[in-house]
C-alpha cells in the first residue's frame, strides 16, 4: 500500500513539554486510519500537526518530517494555507459559522479559493450536502442559519464544508464526542463512505468506534506511538502489553 | 481560481494597515503623555503644593487649595456613594437572580453612560437651588452620582469571584446569611471591593463638568461645605483657557499631578485585582 | 414576594433552598433586615435614574412651554432678548460626534484586531493595558493638550495647507482659527478610540477559538479567518462598542468646550468654530440670570440625557446579546 501521508521521526514540543515523541507512521491512501489512546496521550496534537494547525500556537514546535505524497509539508517554501486546502479538518465540537446560512457555510471555504457564480455555488452546495446525507434534511431551508440545525446535523454540515474545498485528506478530531448515539452512527456511516474518495485519519477515545470505522489503527500512550497495524490485528492480537491493557479496558 | 499569491498579498496589506492604524492610535496618546511630562516637569515646584493661585498677571502660585478641595470633594462623595454602591452590589450578589436585579444592573450600566455634565445639572437643581448657592456639598453629590454605578458594578464583579463553597461552609455552620454575607463575603472579597473603590475614585478625581455649577471653584481657601470650593480639574480648566502664559504653566503642572494621581489609583487597583485573583 | 412568604412558613431547610428563602426563615430577623437594607441601596440606582429624568424634565418645563418645537428648529440663541433656539448646538453635537466616530471606528477596530489576532499575546496585552490606561486620562487634560498644543498646530500647519489646496471645497473655506469643528472632531476621536478599542477587544477575545480554527482549517489566511469567522461573530458586539463610543462623544464636555470655538453657528466648514450641547451648558449654566435661560439650558440637558439614554440602552442590549449568544454559539 502506498502511503498518502507519512510521519518520520516526528515530534511536537510545546515550550518545554514534549507532547509527541518521535513518531513514525504511514497513513495509506483511500483508507481510514484511527488513532486511539487515553486522553492527553498526544493523539490530537499529532493530528493537528498534519495540517499545520500548530502554526497558530507560538510556543509549538514540530520537528521530524511529515510528508504528503512524498513532499515535506514543513519544507522551505511550503505554504501552510495550500496544505490546509489539501488536508481538511473536522473538529471535536461542530463549529459552523453562526452568522452564515447553511448554504454560505458550505461554500465558505470554497469561496476563499474561487470566484464563483450563483449556479456553480448551488451545485457545490447540493453535491456536498448530498455527500454527507444532509441534503434531504435541509434542502428547503438553505437560507436559514446553521445554528438552527441539531448537533449531529451541524457536524455533517462541517464535513460538507470541508469536502467542498475538495481536499485529498480529511482529519477528524473526535468528531462524535459531542454527539448523541444516533448522530454518531450517521457520522460513522459517512466516514466509511468518505474513504472511497479521501484518505481519512480519525482520532477517537472510543475504541468501539475505532474498531467499527477504521482499516488500520494506531495506539498512542504518553506521547509515544506504541503500536500500529491493521485494525483487526490491533484489537484481536496486539503485540504490545500496553495496547492489550488499553483495549481490554485495564487502564485509560 | 483566486491566486494564492494575491491572497497572501491581501493578507499582508491588511496586516500593514492594522499596524498603521495602531500607530495612528498610539501616536497622539503618546504625544499627550510626553507634553504633560515635559511641560509639567518644567512648571512644577514646591509652591504648587503649598500656595494658592496668585491674582492675574502675577507669576508663581500653586494649586494647594485645589488639591485640598478635590480631596475633600472625593471624601464626601465617597461617604455618600460608597455605602450605596457596595451594599447594592451585595444585594445583587446575594439575591440578584430576578428581573428586578437585571433591571438594576441595566440601570447601573446605563447610568454610567449618562454625560457627567447632566449629573452636575441634577445636583444643581437638587442642592444648589434649594440652598440658594453653589457649595462643596453640591459638588460632592454630583460626584457621588457618578461613583455609585461604577462602584456597584465593579464590586459585584469582584464579589462574584468569591467561591460559592466559602459561603455554603459558613451557612452550614449556622451563621445567619447577613453575617455570612458581610463577614465572609466582603472580607474575602475585601481586596476586590477596594479595587472597585479605587477605580471609581480614579474616575471621579478628574471629573470637571459636574463641578462647574455645583462646587463652582474658588480662588481662595475654603473649608466650609456650604461654600464654593476649589478643585484641581476646575483649576486646570480655568487656567488652560485663560490667556496668560503663567497660568498655562500652572495648568500643565496641575495636569501632571492629576495624571500621576490617576495612574497611581489605576495601578493600585490593578495590583489589588491581581493579588485578589491569585488568592 | 407572596410566594416566598408561603414557602417560608413551616418547612425545614433543604439543600435546594435558595438564599432568598433562607433569608426569610423564621427567627432570622437579622437576615430580613439585611435583605431589605441592601435592596434599598440597590433600588436607589433605579431611583437615581428616575430622579434624573424627573428633575431634568421638570426644570425644562418653562422652556418647553415657552418655545415648543421652535426650540429645536430655531437658530437664534440670545440671552438678552430671551430668544432660544438650540439648532446650532444640535448641529454641532451631531456633526462632531458622527465625524469623530467615522474617524475613530476603523482605527479602533483595526487596533483591536491587531492586538487580539495578529501580534503575540503578551505584546497584545501590553498594548491593551496602555490603551486602557489612556482611557482613564480625564477629559480636561485632553482639552488642555487640545487647546495649547493641537489647536495652535492646526492653525499653523494643517489648516493653512488645507485652505491652500482644498479651499475651493465648502468644508475647508474660511480663515484658519485653530479652535474649530476640526479640532473638536480630532480631540473627540482621540478620546473615544481607547473606549471602542477596549470593548472591541473584549468582544474579539470572546470569539471562540473553534471559529478561528474552522476558518484556518479551510485554508483561510489570517485576514480571511478574521473576515469570514471573527468579524461576523463579533459584529453586534463591535457595533455596541461603536454606539457606546458615540454616546461618549455626544456627552463629552470639557475637551470639546476647550477646542471647538464656542460659536453658535451652522457652518459646513470644518475650519469654522462651532458649539455643542454640553459646551453651551458648561459655558453658560453657572452665569444665567433669567429663569428662562436656565430652563432653556435644562432643556438642552434633557435632550442630551434622552439621546444618551437611548444610545446607551441600545449599546448595552447589543453587547449583552453577544455575551449571551456566545454561550450558546460556543456549544
Amino acid at each position: 500500500m502506498n502511503a498518502k501521508v507519512s510521519l518520520e521521526n516526528m515530534s511536537v514540543h510545546f515550550g518545554g513539554n514534549h507532547a509527541v515523541k518521535s513518531v513514525n507512521l504511514d497513513f495509506p491512501a483511500n483508507s481510514v486510519t484511527a488513532i486511539i489512546g487515553p486522553s492527553g496521550c498526544g493523539k490530537s496534537t499529532l493530528l493537528r500537526s498534519i495540517n499545520r494547525m500548530h502554526d497558530l500556537v507560538p510556543t509549538a514546535r514540530v520537528s521530524g518530517r511529515i510528508t504528503l505524497d512524498g513532499k515535506d509539508i514543513y519544507g522551505a517554501g511550503v505554504d501552510p494555507v495550500s496544505i490546509r486546502r489539501t488536508i481538511g479538518m473536522v473538529f471535536q465540537k461542530p463549529n459552523p459559522f453562526p452568522a452564515m446560512s447553511i448554504h454560505d457555510n458550505v461554500v465558505a471555504g470554497y469561496k476563499l479559493n474561487n470566484t464563483l457564480k450563483r449556479s456553480e455555488a448551488d451545485e457545490i452546495v447540493e453535491s456536498s450536502l448530498r455527500r454527507v446525507a444532509l441534503w434531504d434534511e435541509v434542502k428547503d431551508r438553505l437560507k436559514s442559519s446553521a445554528m438552527d440545525l441539531s448537533g449531529g446535523q451541524q457536524q455533517r454540515l462541517c464535513i460538507a464544508r470541508t469536502i467542498a474545498v475538495q481536499p485529498e485528506v480529511i482529519l477528524m478530531d473526535e468528531p462524535c464526542s459531542a454527539l448523541d448515539p444516533i448522530a454518531t452512527l450517521k457520522i460513522e456511516e459517512l466516514v466509511e463512505e468518505l474513504k472511497e474518495q479521501y484518505t481519512v485519519i480519525i482520532v477517537t477515545h472510543n475504541m468501539q468506534q475505532a474498531a467499527r470505522v477504521s482499516d488500520s489503527t494506531a495506539f498512542m500512550y504518553m506521547g509515544e506511538m506504541v503500536e500500529s497495524g491493521p485494525t483487526k490485528k490491533i484489537f484481536t492480537n496486539p503485540e504490545m502489553k500496553q495496547t492489550e491493557d488499553y483495549i481490554t479496558g485495564r487502564f485509560g | 481560481m483566486k491566486s494564492l499569491t494575491f491572497r497572501h498579498l491581501t493578507n499582508g496589506v491588511v496586516t500593514l494597515l492594522m499596524v498603521l492604524a495602531t500607530l495612528a492610535v498610539l501616536t497622539p496618546l503618546g504625544l499627550i503623555f510626553l507634553h504633560i511630562l515635559k511641560m509639567g516637569l518644567s512648571s512644577i515646584s514646591l509652591d504648587f503644593f503649598t500656595q494658592i493661585p496668585k491674582p492675574t498677571g502675577e507669576s508663581g502660585g500653586g494649586m494647594a487649595n485645589g488639591l485640598f478641595g478635590s480631596g475633600l470633594l472625593i471624601l464626601m462623595a465617597s461617604i455618600i456613594g460608597l455605602p450605596v454602591g457596595v451594599l447594592g452590589a451585595v444585594y445583587l450578589t446575594e439575591f440578584g437572580s430576578g428581573k428586578l436585579a437585571t433591571a438594576i444592573r441595566f440601570s447601573a450600566d446605563v447610568l454610567a453612560g449618562v454625560p457627567s455634565i447632566i449629573t452636575g445639572m441634577v445636583a444643581y437643581s437638587l442642592i444648589v437651588v434649594p440652598m440658594k448657592g453653589f457649595s462643596a456639598l453640591a459638588g460632592a453629590v454630583a460626584l457621588s452620582l457618578i461613583m455609585i454605578p461604577i462602584v456597584l458594578r465593579t464590586t459585584e464583579e469582584q464579589l462574584k469571584m468569591v467561591p460559592g463553597t466559602l459561603r455554603e461552609a459558613s451557612l452550614a455552620l449556622g451563621v445567619p446569611l447577613w453575617r455570612t454575607s458581610l463577614k465572609v463575603m466582603l472580607v474575602s472579597a475585601a481586596k476586590g471591593v477596594v479595587t472597585g473603590i479605587l477605580l471609581s475614585i480614579a474616575r471621579v478625581a478628574g471629573e470637571t463638568a459636574p463641578l462647574l455649577f455645583t462646587a463652582l471653584g474658588n480662588q481662595f481657601w475654603s473649608k466650609k461645605l456650604t461654600e464654593p470650593i476649589a478643585a484641581l480639574p476646575l483649576q486646570i480648566f480655568n487656567f488652560a483657557i485663560a490667556p496668560y502664559e503663567d497660568w498655562h504653566k500652572l495648568a500643565w503642572a496641575g495636569a501632571l499631578v492629576l495624571v500621576c494621581i490617576m495612574f497611581a489609583l489605576n495601578l493600585g487597583a490593578r495590583m489589588m485585582g491581581k493579588t485578589q485573583r491569585l488568592n | 414576594m407572596q410566594q416566598q412568604d408561603l414557602i417560608l412558613g413551616n418547612k425545614t431547610m433543604t439543600s435546594e433552598q435558595t438564599h432568598a428563602e433562607t433569608v426569610a426563615a423564621p427567627g432570622r430577623a437579622g437576615d430580613r433586615i439585611f435583605r431589605r437594607l441592601t435592596a434599598f441601596f440597590a433600588l436607589s440606582i433605579l431611583a437615581i435614574l428616575l430622579l434624573m429624568i424627573w428633575q431634568m424634565t421638570r426644570e425644562s418645563l418653562p422652556s418647553i412651554t415657552a418655545f415648543g418645537g421652535k426650540f429645536l428648529t430655531g437658530s437664534e440663541w440670545d440671552a438678552v432678548q430671551e430668544e432660544f433656539g438650540a439648532l446650532p448646538f444640535l448641529f454641532g453635537s451631531v456633526i462632531s460626534s458622527v465625524l469623530a466616530i467615522l474617524l475613530a471606528t476603523p482605527l479602533s477596530v483595526a487596533t483591536a484586531l491587531l492586538i487580539t489576532e495578529i501580534v503575540p499575546h503578551r505584546l497584545g496585552s501590553a498594548i491593551a493595558s496602555l490603551v486602557e490606561l489612556l482611557a482613564a486620562i480625564p477629559s480636561v487634560i485632553y482639552g488642555l493638550w487640545g487647546v495649547l498644543v493641537m489647536a495652535p498646530w492646526l492653525q499653523r500647519s494643517v489648516q493653512p495647507w488645507l485652505v491652500d489646496h482644498f479651499g475651493f471645497l465648502p468644508f475647508f473655506e474660511g480663515a484658519p482659527y485653530g479652535v474649530s469643528m476640526m479640532a473638536g472632531v480630532l480631540i473627540l476621536a482621540v478620546m473615544i478610540v481607547p473606549i471602542i478599542t477596549a470593548i472591541s477587544r473584549e468582544v474579539l477575545l470572546a470569539v471562540p477559538r473553534s471559529q478561528r480554527e474552522a476558518a484556518v482549517a479551510l485554508g483561510a489566511t489570517r485576514w480571511e479567518a478574521i473576515r469570514i469567522a471573527v468579524l461576523p461573530y463579533g459584529k453586534s458586539g463591535i457595533l455596541g462598542a461603536v454606539i457606546l463610543g458615540l454616546g461618549r462623544a455626544i456627552g463629552e464636555t470639557m475637551a470639546v468646550t476647550m477646542v471647538i470655538g464656542n460659536t453658535p453657528q451652522i457652518s459646513w466648514s470644518l475650519l469654522s468654530p462651532a458649539y455643542t450641547m454640553p459646551s453651551v451648558i458648561a459655558n453658560e449654566f453657572a452665569e444665567t440670570t433669567a429663569k428662562i435661560h436656565t430652563a432653556a439650558l435644562m432643556e438642552i440637558g434633557l435632550i442630551l440625557l434622552a439621546v444618551t439614554l437611548l444610545i446607551n440602552i441600545l449599546a448595552r442590549l447589543l453587547i449583552w446579546s453577544v455575551t449571551k449568544g456566545q454561550k450558546q454559539g460556543a456549544a
